[in-house]
């Protein structure tokens, strides 16, 4: 692809204290895509997405998103680099004294000038879309089940529509059926959209189904990047017991049949 | 946007940061019935709201106005939205009436009694919790003991001290402009040491205490409660009572008084500066007094209300971290009720044993 890389890592090097995450990480993901990150729990999955959005800062290494450095730049350039993605985190970080459809509404009227009509209709839409009922509208976040704050932490991450959404999780603790839905929305989002997905998972299932490459994080790096089948002949013990493994034969069973 | 023979033509982007500036009305009342969406650039789901909104506007009754020129996508867009359009009119906020006030004025009194049921029942579970572990010492939390009496004894020390030199200075010079008047200067000594020993050292030594750890102990517990840390000790067997409130409750109980006797210390030497420097009462003179003048009860009685008033902070901060429900705002409500209430039940309770002292005589 001779396309530029929308966000490219380039010798990440991250550290709590004495604990180093990671040392030499390099990623690119393309425009348009979506990127699966896979890897152990624990190995610096939310912390590569925290450093990217720039939550974190990096020991060393170099973090562009749309061909702008995300840690070198003015408040100004970051705001405006801010309003171009959306975050879901892992715990979906939901406003805990706002409903819900304030929370999806909170970059919007932070972000944007809209009128309160508009950003009440858009609001819902979003709310709706990610398979919310109208009654979950004026809940608060205590009230919501897991699957739900989940589902409302993707509204307010794609409420301003913006063009990269980075997804920590967004399926698990979803049943089986919500999961697929999910999935569905995601894939439709980037159609439509021309979204890109930066889309962190343990789920086979969503790999299979919509990412169009994957990347491996192990041993502090990303080990191996690539389409579902070059996984399957990557030559790394953890690699081979996790695409091989027997759930992961039954996603791909799944998707023979489907 | 042009309307060009019942047709409205859209153009450039429409997307959530060109929207607002759109307006349909111009295009409801040209009766137009097809929309054209050819020359239209980026697209989000905003831009197919505006569109579905226009949709709606040119189709009063039903009629569906006719889309030309939508790729595919757009399509798709459009129909997802369509789907997910939310039930128009949301129910305005219904005006309060005066019954409805009422109502919730009644309801506010009922949860007052209720809940000072609910901290007695609270207070309660916590004797009988620490009378338990009476008998069976090796089950206290001694550490965590330890940590709170460090905390919101030792750590307190220097403003406590602070604050009760202050008000031993300012009731010395206070006194002194009075008792000059009469020639009765020496009689300073006597209204620092009663007022500061028999009231003012321990009753405000329990106010600053009270904002200090009261309010901490009510966010600590507070933000284990939101985040269901206490529903898994319970889920584990271990009982929170135990665990987070006694080491609590028991670390003021034994600090407070303890801070007492500081403030006292500090009041009087305060006191005494302020006289030595205002009055001419020499520090002899003044200790003389004291130790000549001043019934050791007055001590004794600022002293037995320490241990009340520490209880109180205690159950009134934990029970209020208790109470706190899953959300940050209950948490900072929760806090600050917590510091008025303990305030002004200690206040309360040091009126009660006035009256008390009284009676009793002493
Ligand atoms: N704020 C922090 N302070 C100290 N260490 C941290 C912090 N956040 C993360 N870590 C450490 O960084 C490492 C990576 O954590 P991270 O949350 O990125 O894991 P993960 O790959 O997302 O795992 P999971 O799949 O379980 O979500 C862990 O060893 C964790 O202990
Ligand atoms: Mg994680």
């Amino acid at each position: 692809m001779p396309q530029d890389p929308i966000i490219r890592v380039r010798g990440l090097v991250t550290r709590f204290g004495t604990h180093t995450v990671h040392d030499g990480l390099d990623l690119d993901v393309m425009r348009g895509e979506i990127i699966g990150v896979v890897g152990g729990s624990g190995t610096g999955k939310s912390v590569l997405l925290q450093s990217i959005v720039g939550l974190l800062k990096p020991a060393s290494g170099q973090i562009t998103v749309f061909g702008q450095s995300v840690r070198d730049t003015s408040d100004h350039d970051y705001r405006e680099l801010r309003k171009r993605w959306g975050v879901m985190f892992q715990d979906g970080a939901l406003f805990s004294s706002l409903n819900v459809q304030q929370n999806v509404e909170a970059p919007m009227r932070e972000q944007l000038d809209l009128r309160a009509e508009t950003r009440t209709a858009l609001a819902r839409i979003k709310i709706r879309m990610v398979g919310l009922h109208e009654d979950a509208f004026d809940k608060l976040p205590a009230e919501l089940s897991g699957g739900m704050r989940k589902r409302a932490g993707f509204a307010r991450a794609i409420a301003l529509d913006p063009e990269i959404v980075f997804l920590d999780e967004p399926t698990a603790g979803l049943d089986p059926i919500g999961a697929a839905a999910f999935d569905k929305l995601i894939a439709q989002l980037r159609a439509t959209l021309g979204l890109t997905v930066f889309l962190v998972t343990h789920d086979l299932d969503s790999l299979h189904a919509i990412c169009d490459r994957i990347a491996v994080i192990a041993e502090k790096r990303v080990i191996a990047t690539g389409t579902m089948a070059e996984m399957q002949e990557v030559d790394h013990p953890w690699v081979a017991a996790y695409f091989k493994g027997p759930r992961a034969r039954a996603a791909l069973a799944q998707k023979d049949i489907a | 946007m042009t309307i060009d023979a019942g047709t409205v033509t859209l153009r450039g982007d429409l997307v959530i940061s060109t929207i607002e500036s759109l307006s349909w009305a111009a295009a409801a009342q040209s009766g137009a019935t097809t929309i054209n969406l050819d020359a239209v650039g980026r697209f989000d789901t905003a831009g197919a709201w505006a569109v579905v909104e226009l949709d709606r506007a040119l189709s009063p009754q039903g009629r569906k106005a006719t889309l030309a020129g939508a790729t595919d996508l757009q399509a798709e867009l459009l129909a997802t939205i369509r789907d997910n359009m939310p039930d128009d009119g949301a129910p305005a906020a219904p005006r309060r009436t005066i019954a409805e006030l009422l109502d919730t004025f009644g309801r506010r009194t009922a949860h007052s009694f209720g809940q000072a049921i609910a901290i007695t029942g609270f207070l309660g579970q916590v004797v009988s919790t620490i009378a338990y572990l009476a008998l069976h010492p090796r089950q206290v939390r001694w550490t965590a003991m330890f940590y709170h009496m460090q905390q919101v004894g030792l750590s307190a020390v220097p403003i406590v001290s602070l604050m009760a030199f202050l008000i031993g200075v300012v009731l010395a010079f206070q006194g002194a402009a009075q008792l000059r008047q009469f020639g009765a200067e020496v009689f300073v000594v006597d209204l620092i040491a009663i007022s500061i020993l028999r009231e003012l050292g321990i009753l405000l030594t329990a106010i600053i205490v009270a904002g200090r750890s009261g309010s901490a102990f009510t966010a600590a517990i507070g933000s284990m409660k939101m985040r269901e840390e206490i529903d898994a000790m319970r889920t584990l067997g271990l009982d929170p009572v135990t665990i987070l409130v006694v080491p609590r409750t028991l670390a003021l109980i034994f600090m407070l008084p303890v801070l007492g006797v500081i403030a006292n210390a500090a009041g009087l030497f305060g006191g005494a500066l302020m006289s030595w420097i205002e009055l001419g009462v020499s520090p002899g003179v003044f200790q003389i007094r004291f130790a000549t003048n001043t019934d050791v009860w007055h001590f004794g009685v600022g002293m037995i209300k320490a241990p009340f008033f520490a209880l109180i902070i205690g159950i009134i901060g934990c029970y209020q971290g208790m109470q706190v429900e899953g959300n940050a705002e209950s948490l900072g409500r929760l806090t600050s009720l917590s510091v008025v209430l303990s305030i002004f039940l200690v206040i309360t309770a040091d009126a009660l044993f006035s009256i008390f002292f009284a009676i009793v005589g002493v």
